[in-house]
């Protein structure tokens, strides 16, 4: 029986007039590399991440050290009269968070108000997060919650997309199985061409980036 | 969903004389297309981008059938299992499979022209699934019991007014009038929804071969709700849509939102790799990816290849004239505007569209906009050619054609066809203007013809220049 499998690409070879590719043309693709233009620009990286992170609505705050985080946060949570309690990724449980707190290093659920996550790299193209799920670091932090804070080390930001993959590609538990780029709060503009935040993920995203 | 392209014309005078669609176009149009130039304008690369990508999807396509079987062994490395559909019946089969099999009642989507276009969710309601789509502008017209008029603005058809009644019969009162009071209300509603559904459908901007991943681009969120919540995430995709490498994703990427929205990035860009792994505490316990060839295949033979490239982007539709004034239900089917007026002939087969490649008027903007340098207006010709060689055009049209055909070819006759016709339409005018041309009326109906001179233009060419 021919499979569906079978006929598509059969059908695809078709419309290539061509049969299947040998081993030596495979191998010629496999070994290809991407040699597209990246967008140039002259401007500091960091300065330039941020610029475009609160272009969208984003907002930066700069501490000097990590150790300055959980204050940072804490201030993040206290000026917008947030819960105490917060979903912290298991990649940050070292840090001092206030006793008060009640912290969950869990999936974030429903009533869940506050997460905070460790990002992967910062790019400084477009400023945008990225941000990549595993144990120590639930995916659902990054959506759930209103409000999303998320630890950046100057250090970590990068030129380009590219310069990204280049970033996880060295990591040894390699590509994780949700990789999320965030470049600021949830949006829509589907009501009239309205842009309004906070649609289904979180209605607020808050760098604490540490040191440059 | 059922296709009524026939109607074409009927829904084209229906849509210009609606006023509340009329007002929601009119709001539309401006926004697109100048925040669309802003971006272009402030990326130095972008033209340079644009040729870029035609040449890497040409490359992909070329090499189509071995980035497909790379991908697919990925996405099995990754513990996630591909599916292949030749068509839409067979589509829906494999996704109500999958669903039937984790015993699914809820399911939650997140945007997917694919699944428009292969008609699932009646698919999964006749199955007795309660199915939400999570997009705002997809949960407003899923309300409204229509389909998108938009491949990225689906309700960009409906005003705030007709927003808050289908709201307020959805959710009861009291009637929400604002913006941000519309967004929240479905934002609580739906947030339940995430949280009790089994299976999560999303579509996919991008497969890739290196790794396996599927990308989805949002500003919502919603999608990443939608398959991080379920336990089951499936992932709809048209086999044209894979990337060889995560770099390659990225030229796109620079081209996508500029593009669709006029934003340099959209909020969110994610990639995902197979399900939940070990240790992780969310994500979805399982990843299927259905590839829907859907009549793409055979467009790779000819002429129509260059459709494949297409991005889904919707820069076409809104640099349409057209399309500005009708909306996107006219062309009664998924993919409106002109990518859908060459697409829809393509995978619905040419009987009962053939109004889509006509109602086109060649400007070519779609064409100047298109990130991929899809020359649209071409592909529509080539269709109105195979509308004509398939007899398809009306017989009057075909005949006039060939008469057209047999005067143009022999210039005496020509010549002398045109000193005729330049006097008797000089006599049918009235201070410069012809008010009713009798074979012609459709066109002076709604407007003045302007009257020519009385006299050919090689005749007055030859009074200037003294000699032919």
């Amino acid at each position: 029986m021919t499979t569906a499998r079978d006929a598509i690409l059969r059908s695809v070879r078709i419309g290539l007039k061509r049969g299947a590719l040998d081993d030596n043309q495979r191998a010629v693709l496999d070994a290809r590399v991407p040699r597209h233009t990246r967008p140039a620009f002259d401007e500091d990286l960091v300065e330039r991440f941020i610029r475009k992170f609160e272009s969208r609505a984003g907002t930066v705050v700069r501490v000097s050290s990590r150790d300055e985080v959980p204050a940072a946060v804490e201030a993040y949570r206290a000026g917008l009269k947030l819960p105490a309690r917060a979903a912290i990724g298991a990649a940050l449980k070292d840090l001092a968070w206030p006793s008060a707190w009640s912290v969950s290093h869990g999936p974030a659920t429903v009533d869940e108000t506050m997460a905070v996550t460790a990002a992967v790299a910062g790019v400084a193209e477009t400023g945008s997060l990225m941000l990549c799920g595993g144990p120590d670091s639930p995916t659902t932090h990054n959506f759930v919650p209103d409000d999303h804070v998320v630890v950046l080390d100057a250090g970590q930001i990068v030129r380009h997309f590219e310069d990204a993959w280049t970033v996880l590609r060295a990591r040894p538990q390699g590509l994780p199985r949700a990789t999320n780029f965030v470049s600021g709060p949830s949006r829509t503009a589907d009501v009239e061409q309205t842009i309004q935040l906070g649609a289904h993920g979180p209605r607020r995203v808050h760098i604490v980036l540490i040191g440059g | 969903m059922e296709m009524r392209s026939a109607e074409f014309k009927e829904r084209a005078v229906f849509a210009i004389h609606d006023a509340s669609l009329q007002q929601a176009l009119g709001k539309a149009r401006g926004g697109f297309v100048g925040k669309r130039a802003q971006q272009a304008a402030e990326l130095p690369e972008f033209e340079q981008l644009r040729e870029e990508a035609k040449n890497l999807k040409n490359e992909i396509l070329t090499n189509l059938d071995h980035y497909l079987e790379r991908y697919e062994a990925a996405v099995t490395a990754a513990g996630g299992q591909v599916h292949w559909a030749r068509d839409a019946a067979e589509a829906r089969e494999i996704i109500l499979g999958i669903c039937k099999h984790v015993e699914a009642k809820s399911v939650t989507k997140g945007k997917s022209m694919v699944s428009e276009e292969i008609g699932l969710n009646e698919a999964l309601i006749e199955n007795g699934m309660e199915v939400v789509e999570t997009d705002l502008g997809e949960y407003i017209i899923q309300l409204a019991h229509e389909p998108p008029s938009h491949i990225i603005a689906p309700a960009v058809h409906k005003t705030k007014d007709q927003v808050s009644d289908l709201f307020l019969a959805a959710h009861g009162g009291p009637r929400k009038t604002e913006v941000a009071d519309l967004v929240n209300e479905a934002r609580q509603v739906l947030r339940d929804k995430y949280f009790r559904a089994d299976v999560g459908i999303t579509g996919g901007n991008y497969l890739v071969a290196e790794t396996g991943s599927s990308v989805i681009v949002t500003n919502e969120g919603n999608g990443d709700l939608t398959q991080t919540l379920a336990r089951v995430h499936i992932v709809t995709a048209g086999i044209e849509r894979v990337v060889p490498t995560l770099d390659d994703v990225s030229l796109f990427l620079r081209l996508l939102a500029r593009s669709a929205t006029g934003q340099e990035t959209e909020t969110y860009t994610t990639y995902s790799t197979g399900p939940r792994r070990t240790g992780d505490l969310d994500g979805p316990q399982e990843y299927h990816v259905v590839l829907v060839d859907n009549g793409r295949s055979r467009m790779l033979a000819g002429r129509f290849r260059d459709m494949l490239r297409c991005i889904r982007c919707g820069a076409c539709m809104n640099h349409c004239p057209v399309y500005g004034s009708i909306g996107g239900h006219a062309y009664g089917w998924v993919y409106p505007g002109p990518m859908g007026s060459v697409l829809t002939p393509l995978i619905k087969g040419m009987d009962n569209t053939y109004d889509l490649p006509n109602a086109c008027t060649l400007n070519g903007r779609c064409a100047s906009v298109c990130p991929v340098k899809i020359p649209l207006p071409d592909l529509l010709r080539e269709l109105r050619h195979l509308q004509h060689r398939q007899e398809l055009s009306p017989p009057m049209q075909r005949r006039a054609l060939s008469l057209w055909r047999f005067v143009a070819t022999r210039p005496k006759l020509y010549h002398a066809g045109e000193w005729v016709a330049t006097r008797l339409l000089k006599l049918l005018s009235s201070n410069g203007r012809i008010r009713n041309l009798m074979l012609a009326s459709g066109w002076t109906d709604a407007r003045d013809l302007p009257a020519p001179p009385g006299r050919t233009f090689l005749e007055q060419w030859q009074d200037q220049r003294g000699k032919p």
